[in-house]
């Protein structure tokens, strides 16, 4: 019997894409306040509809985004962002 | 004693001098209502994200200033008043923001 372990390998799961660990860009570089006057930094959070981008796709904790939501809800009040876009990026 | 952060769009058919008249109009009613301005800044004139009132630029400028929360309410009021204004938004500065914005100036002052 061979030992080799490129016999057995269609036994495990392919990995085709090995997923990075997500984190949270506030969290790491100790950011405490998000700045609603910041549109352009604002706009990397949004999508080019203008809608904020989720948590599952920017890593952001719960407690950042509510702080992230609150910006650009501000942002957009100030008119700094748009509340309906189409192609913003 | 709170910190607030005022920011206001007025009008693009005003000229300049009439645009830093209103901004005088409203630092003159904190200071008579016993409020401190610390700090001001002009945007100038900016575009806008959609149009407001039928206009797509405005002057922006932001005022922070220290007071307590009585004034913040008749302060408002003064400005939906008035016909220059076409929009605001007053916040209430919490530590982590008043930190934010004296690390921005001293990084301007250091910078200048």
């Amino acid at each position: 019997m061979s030992t080799n372990p490129n016999d057995v390998r269609y036994l495990n799961p392919i990995q085709i894409d090995t997923q990075r660990q997500k984190f949270c860009r506030f969290t790491k570089a100790g950011i405490k306040y998000i700045d609603y006057k910041n549109a352009d930094f604002l706009l990397s959070l949004c999508n080019e509809q203008g809608k904020v981008l989720p948590r599952r796709l920017t890593g952001t904790s719960q407690k950042n985004q509510r702080k992230v939501a609150q910006a650009i809800k501000k942002a957009r009040h100030l008119a700094l962002l748009p509340y309906v876009a189409d192609g913003l990026k | 004693m709170n910190r607030y952060e005022t920011v206001f769009i007025m009008t693009p058919v005003l000229s300049q001098e009439q645009a830093a008249e209103t901004v005088g109009k409203f630092k003159k009613y904190l200071a008579d209502n016993g409020a401190k301005v610390l700090f001001e800044e002009n945007w100038g004139l900016k575009k806008l994200a959609y149009p407001i009132q039928k206009k797509s630029t405005g002057f922006y400028h932001l005022l922070e200033f220290e007071a307590s929360g009585e004034i913040v309410g008749p302060f408002e009021t003064e400005l939906i008043r008035d016909e220059r204004i076409m929009r605001f938004l007053t916040t209430r500065m919490d530590k982590h923001h008043i930190a934010f914005a004296q690390g921005k100036r001293n990084k301007a002052a250091a910078e200048a």
